[in-house]
């Protein structure tokens, strides 16, 4: 399978791919590792005109303290944030659910930023940046904004991106010593997870239980209402609209949930 | 558009569509038809090579986004007549069956001594989690590694 014809344009510096995405409009889209993009272009999901390929942007591949929080360039791979010492001693959620993504190949190729922009509601580190209340930044043709990821992800593939606009850095804040957990169900190790669920200290978030990663808000209220771990997994379903799909029902993706979370919250709590 | 990248230490410049895959200019333009085309979905890992040293999956990379890079197949491991240990080990172990997942498998534990070079059998088999056999001979395939391994420390 190959992609249809489009035009590759190699971007040189994070200010030359905004000003080729500027001068291509919609019909252009951003490549960085290519493992969401480049297999949905082959099945013809996907079929952009200009292909602006982010690969060269080495500054922009880096995990830093930043004090208060981490800040991790948009094209760190994720195999650099597996192993990444800092994150494993601040964020050690996000180092291990990096691990966890597809197997050593992709992650020798996917960033964190490419994830993230992709917004495929069944990719593993979106919900962990959910659960992690992460701040993302994106620069457009004239300037820098933050964007809370609370309000990032609108619908299935969809983002709070702005046509050109690109996302340059995420920042993490530490969770001082705060419990976490990653629990992800697949049928083989490389496959999307059925279910996944991360959780850090009192924030729990989804993954594949509805055209977004969302919080899992009534699982957080109960536990800041005092329940048990066991408790407040009788309520991971709420307010979330799974899928039907070839793999899972959207029955058994609504009693994974509760199974998972209830896993996840006990795993933070000895852990906290 | 034109690429320029290193395939097993030799240039390799060509004129080639921009959304060729890296896998079809290894086999259909450098002639190099060890590394096999399988699931074309980078489910199965038949079609690993090295990308600057690390395991990729070459039907999910454009050609383009290789140029000016070095890459290393299966044809590029042996060096003066003499198997790459990894190659040597599955012979000895007889890591093979249909050998159709082979070289994948072969350039996938070459990344993951590189990555780490004492792995346990644990690490063997999780580092493996991108590569499908359709013979289902993981056993001899792990022992190859950790035979692999062994050798080499």
């Amino acid at each position: 399978m190959i992609p249809s014809s489009f035009t590759y344009k190699r971007a040189g510096s994070a200010e030359e791919a905004c000003d080729l995405a500027a001068e291509y409009g919609e019909d252009a889209k951003f490549l960085a590792g290519g493992h969401s993009l480049l297999p949905l272009m082959k099945l013809r999901l996907a079929a952009p005109g200009v292909i602006i390929d982010l690969g060269g942007l080495r500054d922009l591949s880096y995990v830093t303290d930043q004090g208060s929080y981490i800040a991790i360039g948009a094209l760190t791979r994720h195999h650099d944030v597996q192993h990444s010492d800092l994150l494993a001693r601040e964020v050690p959620l996000l180092a291990h659910a990096a691990g966890q993504v597809g197997d050593p190949q992709v992650r020798h190729r996917g960033t964190i930023g490419g994830s993230v922009a992709h917004a495929d509601p069944a990719s593993d580190l979106p919900a962990v940046l959910l659960a992690l209340d992460a701040t993302l930044v994106a620069r457009g043709a004239d300037s820098t904004r933050e964007i809370p990821i609370g309000e990032f992800f609108q619908s299935l593939f969809e983002t709070a991106l702005e046509p050109g606009e690109l996302l340059t850095e995420i920042r993490v804040p530490k969770p001082a010593g705060a419990g976490w957990s990653f629990q992800k169900f697949t049928q083989r190790a490389i496959d999307w997870a059925i279910v996944g669920v991360a959780a850090q200290g009192g924030r729990v978030a989804l993954v594949s239980m509805g055209g977004t990663p969302l919080r899992a808000a009534a699982v957080e209220a109960a536990l800041a209402g005092g329940a048990s771990p066991a408790e407040a997994a009788e309520h991971a379903a709420e307010g979330t609209s799974a899928a039907s799909d070839i793999r899972a029902s959207r029955e058994y993706r609504e009693h994974l949930a509760r199974v998972l979370v209830s896993r996840a919250l006990t795993e933070s709590a000895a852990r906290a | 558009m034109k690429v320029d990248l290193t395939v097993n230490g030799r240039q390799i410049t060509a004129d080639v569509e921009d959304r060729m895959l890296l896998v079809h200019l290894l086999r259909d333009v450098a002639d190099l038809t060890a590394t096999n085309i399988g699931c074309d979905t980078t489910s199965c890992g038949a079609c690993t090579v090295l990308l600057d040293g690390e395991s990729v999956k070459s039907c999910t990379v454009l050609a383009a986004q290789a140029s000016g890079h070095e890459v290393t197949t299966v044809e590029g491991l042996a060096s003066n007549g003499t198997m790459h240990p990894v190659q040597q080990a599955f012979h000895e172990e007889h890591g093979l069956q249909c050998g159709f997942c082979t070289p994948g498998m072969v350039m996938a534990i070459v990344s993951l001594l590189r990555e780490n070079p004492h792995p346990t059998e644990e690490q063997v088999r999780t580092g493996l989690e991108g590569n499908l056999c359709r013979c289902t001979g993981y056993h001899n395939i792990v022992r190859a590694a950790l035979a692999a391994a062994e050798v080499s420390s």
